[in-house]
C-alpha cells in the first residue's frame, strides 16, 4: 500500500476585496473553494485550469505561502494548518516551490550561489560555510549549471538558466514534495522540453513528488501520473492521467483538451473549432449551480439549480457534471 | 485550406537581400542576415524561431518600427514598392491601411486612456476620411464580426475593463478595419490560455479565408502553427533555415534544426514517455559561430558545418533548407529526420 504523503480536505482560499466603498459590505472573491485530493509518495498530480482558476493560489494554499481560510492540509500524517509559525518554517524544509517567471523569482542583488544558500540557512542552520558551499556546488551540477557559475547574478542568465537556478534553491534542502507553479510557461519550447526532462530526471533520483501546475495540456501529460482539473476555485475532475486524457468526464475538460493545439497540420485541420466561447466568468460572483454552465455546450436548466458532486466515474476517476456519462459516451475528441 | 495563389503573380510582400544590424556598445549585433522571404497574397505564413533568432526583428524593420540604434539594407517590397526607401509620411499611408500588425501583449498596443470606440474608429478616420459617426459605426460592426460579446456595450468601455482574450479581439479587429492586405500578427496568442488561444486562430483563419488577406504569423510554438499556416519559415540566428508547405515540413523536415524543434513539442493527443530537448542554446549573435550557426547543437555536425556556412538552396519545388546534409530523399545517406518522430 503506498504511503499518502499529502491530503488535502475541503480546502478554500477567499480574499476579501474592498468594492471602493469603506462602509460597503467586503467583497469575497473565492478563489479555491472546497479543493480535496490525496496524493501518493512519488506521485505528481497535474493541476490545469485557465488563468483565475486558482490553481496557483490552491498551490500556495498547500504550502500556506497563502493561508487557506477553510479546510486542512495534512503532510504525513501532521496537519500543517495547525502548526505554528515556527513549526511551519521547519516543516517547510521537506515542501519547496518552483515558480513561474525564473527571472523575476531571483532575487537581481544576490548571486547565484547566495540564492541557492537561502534555505538551506534556514534549514540546516548547523551546516558550515564550507559543507554549505559543497552541497550548493552539488545541486548546480544536478540541474545542469557550472559550479563556476556561483558567483553570477540572475540578469546574466537566460529564461532555461534562470529556472534551473530556480529548481536547485528548491531542490537544495532535499524536499519531499515540490510544488511547480507552470515551471516552464515562459520559456521557448525548446527550452520547456530541457527543464521538463530535468524535472523528470530528478524526480526520479530525488523520489520526489510533485503538484505540476500549467495551463498548458501537453505539458501536463508528459509529467503527470494524475490530474486535476480547477475550474473557478472547484475540481471540477482527477483521475488518472490516461483516463482523463482518453475519456474526459466533464465537458469543460474535453473543451480544454479540444483547444490545446496538435503539432499535426493533417490532424489540426481536421478539428472541429473550439466549442469554447468567451471568458471564465467572474470568480467574485459565480454563476448558480454548476460554474461551468455559462460556457457549456451540454448545458441545461438543472444545472443552474444545483452544485454537481464529484461521482466517481470508475477507475479511481471522478467528475463533477450532472451529465457526465453523456460526456463520456460522446465521441472522444479528435486525435 | 485556403486555396494557393497562382505563383507567376508577383508576390505582396518581398524581402531581397534584407539584413538589420543594431549599434550596441559591445560591438554589431547582426540580428538578421540575408533574408530573402516572399508573402504570397492571401498566404498564411508563420516565421518559426526560438527568442533572439529574429523573427521579429524582421518585421518590425519591415513596418519602420525598429530602435534608433538599427540600420536596415536590402530590400522589403510591398506591392513592388521598397518600405526601406519611403519617407516616415509615405510610410504611414501604408501601415494600418494596406498592412497593419498584432503584437503579442494587447495591453501595451492599446491606449489605456483612450475608450475602444476612439481607438478604433481614428484609424478609419486617418487612413479612410470617415466621419466620426460612420467610422464608429463600422467599428461597432467589426467587433461584433471578431466575436466580442456585447459590443455595444464593449465599445464604450476602456482597455482596463477588457480580459486579455478581448483585448487581443480589440487590437485584431483594429487591424482589420480598413481592410489591409497583410496583416503581421507577432506571437498573437503566446499571452492567451490555449481556450482563447484556440478561439483567436479560429478567428484568423476565417478572417484570411474570407477576406483574402495575407497573414505573417511569428511564434516560437511550431505546434499552433500546424493548423493554420500554408507555409512555414524557421529562422535560426538571424537567418531562414528552413522553409516548407506546412505538410512537407512536419512530414520531413529536412533541416536537422527543424526536425529537432518538432521532436520538443509535448502531444496532448498521445502519451509519450519523453520530449527530447535541443541541448543548449541559441547562439549570442554578438559572437555566432563559424559556419552554420546551428553546428555546436547539432548532432548531425561534421566538419564542414563549423567551417563554412551552407547557403540556403531550393531542394524541391517550394523548399528551401540551409544545411550542407539536409535529408532530401533516401540516396541522402542520412536516415530520415522524421524516422523517430514517426515511430514515436
Amino acid at each position: 500500500m503506498p504511503e499518502t504523503l499529502l491530503s488535502v480536505e475541503n480546502l478554500s482560499t477567499v480574499f476579501d476585496i474592498g468594492g471602493g466603498n469603506p462602509f460597503a459590505k467586503a467583497l469575497e472573491l473565492k478563489a479555491v473553494s472546497d479543493v480535496s485530493f490525496t496524493l501518493e509518495a512519488g506521485e505528481t498530480l497535474g493541476i490545469v485550469g485557465e488563468s483565475g482558476c486558482g490553481k496557483s493560489t490552491l498551490g500556495r494554499s498547500i504550502l500556506r505561502l497563502i493561508e487557506p481560510t477553510h479546510g486542512r492540509v495534512v503532510w504525513q500524517g501532521k496537519s500543517l494548518t495547525d502548526l505554528s509559525v515556527g513549526e511551519m518554517r521547519k516543516a517547510r524544509r521537506d515542501l519547496s516551490i518552483i515558480f513561474q517567471d525564473p527571472v523575476a523569482s531571483l532575487d537581481p542583488r544576490m548571486n547565484v550561489g547566495k540564492i541557492i544558500e537561502e534555505p538551506l540557512k534556514v534549514a540546516e542552520p548547523s551546516l558550515g560555510r564550507k559543507a554549505r558551499r559543497e552541497r550548493i556546488e552539488k545541486v548546480m551540477e544536478e540541474v545542469g549549471l557550472a559550479p563556476e557559475m556561483i558567483n553570477r547574478y540572475p540578469h546574466e542568465f537566460s529564461g532555461g538558466q534562470a529556472q534551473r537556478i530556480g529548481i536547485a534553491r528548491a531542490i537544495v534542502t532535499e524536499p519531499k514534495l515540490i510544488v511547480c507553479d507552470e515551471p516552464v510557461s515562459a520559456l521557448d519550447v525548446s527550452i520547456q522540453a530541457q527543464i521538463v526532462n530535468l524535472l523528470k530526471a530528478l524526480k526520479e533520483r530525488m523520489g520526489l513528488t510533485l503538484i505540476f501546475i500549467s495551463h498548458d495540456l501537453s505539458v501536463v501529460r508528459l509529467v503527470s501520473d494524475r490530474i486535476l482539473v480547477l475550474y473557478l476555485g472547484r475540481v471540477v475532475e482527477i483521475g488518472p492521467r490516461r483516463e482523463v486524457f482518453a475519456n474526459p468526464g466533464h465537458p469543460y475538460s474535453k473543451a480544454l483538451l479540444a483547444a490545446a493545439p496538435i503539432p499535426d497540420p493533417a490532424i489540426a485541420r481536421s478539428r472541429e473549432k473550439t466549442p469554447l466561447k468567451g471568458d471564465p466568468p467572474s470568480p467574485i460572483n459565480p454563476p448558480s449551480g454548476c460554474a461551468f454552465r455559462t460556457r457549456c455546450p451540454i448545458a441545461r436548466d438543472v444545472c443552474a439549480e444545483k452544485l454537481p458532486p464529484l461521482v466517481d466515474v470508475g477507475r479511481g476517476h471522478r467528475a463533477a457534471c450532472l451529465f457526465t456519462g453523456d460526456v463520456r459516451a460522446d465521441e472522444a475528441i479528435a486525435g | 485550406m485556403t486555396s494557393k495563389p497562382p505563383t507567376d503573380m508577383p508576390p505582396l510582400l518581398a524581402l531581397t537581400d534584407y539584413a538589420i544590424r543594431f549599434s550596441t556598445p559591445d560591438g554589431a549585433v547582426k540580428a538578421v542576415n540575408g533574408l530573402d522571404l516572399a508573402v504570397a497574397r492571401g498566404e498564411t505564413v508563420a516565421v518559426v524561431g526560438e527568442s533572439g533568432s529574429g523573427k521579429s526583428q524582421t518585421f518590425n524593420g519591415v513596418f519602420g518600427l525598429l530602435s534608433g540604434n538599427a540600420t536596415t539594407s536590402g530590400a522589403a517590397r510591398f506591392e513592388g514598392r521598397n518600405l526601406l526607401e519611403l519617407t516616415p509620411r509615405q510610410l504611414d499611408e501604408i501601415r494600418g491601411a494596406d498592412m497593419a500588425m498584432v503584437f503579442q501583449d494587447p495591453m501595451t498596443a492599446l491606449n489605456p486612456a483612450m475608450k475602444i470606440k476612439h481607438q478604433l474608429a481614428e484609424t478609419l478616420r486617418i487612413h479612410k476620411g470617415m466621419n466620426r459617426r460612420d467610422a464608429e459605426a463600422q467599428a461597432l460592426a467589426m467587433l461584433k464580426k471578431v466575436g466580442i460579446p456585447e459590443a455595444e456595450r464593449r465599445i464604450e468601455q476602456y482597455p482596463h475593463q477588457l480580459s486579455g482574450g478581448m483585448r487581443q479581439r480589440i487590437v485584431i479587429a483594429m487591424a482589420l478595419l480598413c481592410r489591409p492586405k497583410l496583416i503581421v500578427a507577432d506571437e498573437p496568442t503566446t499571452a492567451l490560455d490555449v481556450t482563447i488561444q484556440a478561439q483567436i486562430l479560429d478567428l484568423f483563419r476565417d478572417l484570411t479565408g474570407e477576406a483574402g488577406t495575407a497573414l505573417v504569423l511569428i511564434t516560437h510554438d511550431l505546434g499552433v502553427v500546424a493548423g493554420i499556416a500554408d507555409k512555414v519559415v524557421v529562422m535560426y540566428a538571424g537567418r531562414i533555415v528552413e522553409e516548407a508547405p506546412v505538410d512537407a515540413l512536419f512530414a520531413r523536415p529536412a533541416m536537422p534544426y527543424t526536425a529537432a524543434l518538432i521532436r520538443s513539442i509535448p502531444r496532448v493527443d498521445r502519451d509519450v514517455e519523453a520530449v527530447e530537448p535541443i541541448g543548449g542554446r541559441p547562439p549570442n549573435l554578438l559572437h555566432p559561430p563559424a559556419g552554420c550557426a546551428f553546428h555546436p547543437r547539432c548532432r548531425f555536425a561534421q566538419d564542414k558545418c563549423r567551417r563554412e556556412r551552407p547557403p540556403l538552396e531550393t531542394i524541391e519545388t517550394g523548399r528551401r533548407a540551409a544545411c550542407w546534409f539536409p535529408f532530401v530523399d533516401e540516396t541522402s545517406g542520412r536516415e530520415p529526420m522524421n524516422a523517430e518522430i514517426a515511430g514515436a
